[in-house]
């Protein structure tokens, strides 16, 4: 073994790893261009909205409900070692809204969208009907790509939304029965240090991640390997893609629209 | 009538295609036979467009292929894919009537629902089974179904990959028949690619076979018994003898 073997094997990584990004930015840049150009599909879309959207919600909901109070723990028990146990409310609606919320929700519909569209359309590559498709004057990436994507980038900004409200009531819950705050009190500090640009930002981040959820689940379905292993290995990497994409967006967009 | 001349493809150092010659006059029905791996399949691809030939061409009614205007080009083709390839999300009838429910040949939903049973019924399917998904279909029913989509639209030119592959002798047979007589009826162009020689004969008006990257011999039929090529005399006899690598 030479002396370079291990250069040589680091280079070849990080040219597959480029390599692969292009791909994915051409088929970014593709399924922007289909976007904007006939045939539409509706039905399809509508279809992927309710799978992406509606039968996201339980999961979304209960990550929300659950973080919303743990949060509301936390910064309780962190906030008494300097008296501030009465920030509880505002820390809880800020941290949700401009960051947990977007971001596991974003988290959660990765695992749950991201495979399923990775594993229908990769099982669909290699029964060959995407080839069908193709034989029956339709484009593939018209007919299942750009209905997802558009489905998810327009129905995650309203699943954090919803998740934002859950997460903050599930603080509230916990604010109210179990750190013995005024109900009242605790939905007027809610209100008060809430901003609009707090809730904004994260809807636009749930766009973005909306975005990256579907597009890695197509790119990695359409571009599966043989069998139920490659259809498998297209599953993992579309999940494993879209958190880490989502994480590193998320770090962006923070710094683009908070840094001052 | 399609024409092949000089096409290659190879992908990565696995040279599949190495230079196929091939004419299917207009109204005829070519089979392709050869082994496994031979690149049948890659050569059907390849006149559709899903797989694009490093060199050479092909033309349809002396139109190259490459260059045709494609929803044009490709709505006059059919095709019977291996294992369906029927879409899982889609009933049975809106699967026969893809075609007719999207694009330039669209039509109402119902006048599509009534063509899509028709078709069915042509492939000897029961109405009933146009509101049942692919899931609940037997093997045979599945490729019955494939074979009313790839007929729904009428097209001059109608490709059957591995027809009969997985079915028992029967159903391959009412495959087959099927098949040819579609085929007289519409009076289309077919293409079929098997390794099944009671395929080969109930559907073929001319044979080529194709090994090694090229075709080694084609002719009617009637000649296919007769030849003195070896390769076919090896493949139709299924000898493991011959210039045929057993293991490939």
């Amino acid at each position: 073994m030479s002396l370079l073997s291990p250069v040589a094997a680091l280079g070849r990584v990080v040219l597959g790893a480029l390599a692969t990004m292009g791909r994915i930015a051409i088929f970014a840049a593709e399924t922007l261009s289909h976007l904007l150009r006939p045939p539409f599909y509706p039905r399809e879309f509508l279809t992927a909205l309710m799978q992406i959207g509606w039968f996201s919600l339980p999961v979304v909901g209960l990550t929300a409900l659950f973080t919303g109070g743990a949060l509301a723990l936390q910064i309780y028990a962190g906030g008494a070692r300097f008296s501030a146990e009465s920030v509880v409310p505002s820390i809880v609606a800020i941290g949700m809204v401009r960051e947990l919320g977007p971001v596991l929700g974003g988290l959660m519909v990765a695992a749950r969208v991201a495979s399923s569209i990775a594993a229908e359309i990769g099982t669909m590559k290699v029964t060959e009907q995407i080839d069908a498709l193709v034989t029956l004057s339709t484009n593939p990436m018209k007919y299942l790509t750009v209905p997802r994507v558009l489905a998810a980038t327009l129905a995650v900004p309203v699943l954090v939304a919803v998740g934002d409200s859950i997460g903050i009531f599930g603080g509230y819950l916990v604010g109210v029965n179990r750190l013995g705050f005024n109900p009242a009190a605790y939905l007027k500090n809610t209100r008060d240090f809430l901003e609009f640009w707090d809730v904004a930002s994260g809807l636009w981040k749930g766009a973005a991640f909306g975005f990256i959820v579907a597009l890695m689940g197509c790119y990695y379905g359409m571009h599966s390997g043989r069998g139920a292993q490659g259809v498998g290995r297209a599953t993992k990497s579309a999940v494993v893609a879209a958190s880490v994409l989502i994480l590193a967006s998320n770090y962006i967009l923070t710094e683009v629209f908070f840094s001052a | 009538m399609i024409e092949l001349s000089d096409v290659h493809k190879a992908f990565g150092t696995n040279r599949v295609l190495r230079g196929v010659n091939l004419t299917i006059p207009s109204g005829q029905s070519m089979v392709i036979i050869g082994g496994s791996g031979t690149g049948k399949s890659v050569l059907l691809k390849c006149i559709l467009g899903l797989v694009h030939p490093d060199k050479g061409r092909i033309t349809l009614d002396g139109e190259d292929v490459e260059t045709a205007a494609r929803d044009a080009f490709l709505a006059r083709f059919g095709m019977l894919f291996q294992g369906g390839a029927l879409f899982d999300s889609l009933p049975v009838w809106q699967n026969v009537a893809f075609r007719l429910l999207r694009g330039s040949l669209k039509r109402p939903k119902s006048e599509a629902r009534e063509i899509a049973i028709e078709k069915l019924r042509r492939v000897g399917l029961k109405p009933e089974t146009a509101d049942l998904y692919p899931a609940e279909l037997s093997g045979g029913m599945q490729k019955r179904v494939g074979l009313a989509r790839a007929i729904a639209a009428e097209p001059e030119v109608i490709f059957f990959d591995e027809p009969t592959t997985g079915l028992d002798p029967i159903m391959a047979g009412v495959i087959n028949d099927l098949i040819r007589e579609i085929v007289t009826e519409m009076g289309a162009t077919a293409m079929t690619i098997t390794h099944d020689m009671s395929s080969v004969r109930a559907i073929a008006d001319r044979v080529a076979m194709l090994h090694d990257g090229v075709i080694q011999w084609t002719g009617p039929i009637a000649e296919l018994d007769a030849t003195s090529d070896a390769y076919v005399q090896q493949f139709i006899h299924g000898r493991a003898d011959g210039p045929i690598a057993a293991v490939r």
